[in-house]
């Protein structure tokens, strides 16, 4: 129990120390669905963009790996879901994440770290609304 | 230089993400239940992340340009407007429905599972959405 919030405490401060190295060297915001978005999108004239996105997504995908192989923590259990519920969460978070210019890291970590008013506002909608889905899901519909 | 950086970044933030318990999407959903089992663990991953980045922002303000490149490239839109709340609230519908945001979707895939591949799929599916009505609206983001 315990450990749960000194993980956690370790977790956030890697992921701030990766965002705010990431702007100090290259001046790049660590936002995860916009760099996942470049890495993929084809526009020309922006190759060394998707360049650094696609390593960036890369090394996401690896450390989350890699963390398990060095630290004693066990991998998370694997709780399966009703797939149309996966893939309708999956299209809300896609679709959300653009039209709302950013996710948990790009609004949550990086743009509150900025002092954006603007990132605040979508911080505390998304977390709201998150909460009232999972109480919605959890103590009525279920 | 820009690659071995953002590479770098990269693992360092998944080792992060992994450590913190934000790729456990379950545990992600009993933070969100506080109502019910709430775990109240995850709100010190977004506060101790805080406590890097608004100094660091902060103090970074007084240097000209980054360290590997010739400017920083802040978002400058500050308009809080119909878009950005109806964005976020599709976020939010979609974070409680499953448990994982877009960094930890990209993480799991790490464990091999089908469902995560299914969820960063249908993901990268409402983006591909997103700018294409945006795009039909006439709107160049």
């Amino acid at each position: 129990m315990l450990n749960d919030y000194t993980n956690a405490i370790g977790g956030g401060l890697l992921i701030g120390l990766a965002s705010l190295f990431l702007f100090l060297s290259i001046g790049r915001i660590a936002g995860i669905s916009g760099i996942l978005w470049r890495s993929l999108s084809v526009k020309s004239g922006q190759e060394s963009e998707r360049l650094w996105s696609i390593v960036f997504v890369v090394g996401v995908c690896f450390g989350g790996w890699f963390l398990h192989v060095i630290a004693d923590i066990p991998v998370p259990e694997l709780v399966t879901e009703n797939r149309w519920q996966i893939a309708l969460s999956g299209l809300l978070v896609g679709f959300g994440t653009r039209l709302g210019n950013g996710c948990t890291s790009g609004h949550g970590v990086c743009g509150i770290g900025r002092l954006s008013l603007r990132s605040v506002v979508a911080t505390s909608v998304f977390m709201l609304t998150a909460v009232l889905t999972v109480i919605l899901m959890r103590h009525f519909l279920s | 230089m820009k690659i071995v950086i953002a590479l770098f970044c990269g693992i360092i933030f998944g080792m992060g993400l992994a450590l913190s318990g934000m790729t456990d999407r379950m545990k992600v959903l009993n933070f969100l239940d506080v109502l019910g089992a709430w775990d109240i663990s995850l709100m010190f991953v977004m506060g101790s992340a805080l406590l890097v980045t608004i100094p660091g922002f902060y103090l970074s303000r007084r240097k000209a340009a980054p360290l590997f490149s010739d400017r920083f490239s802040e978002p400058t839109g500050s308009v809080i407007d119909f878009k950005l709340v109806l964005g976020a609230t599709c976020f939010g519908l979609g974070w409680g429905l499953y448990g994982l945001c877009p960094g930890p979707a990209i993480s799991s895939l790490s464990y091999g599972r089908l469902d995560s591949l299914l969820f960063l799929v249908t993901m990268l599916g409402g983006m591909t959405l997103e700018n294409l009505l945006s795009h039909r609206a006439g709107d160049n983001n």
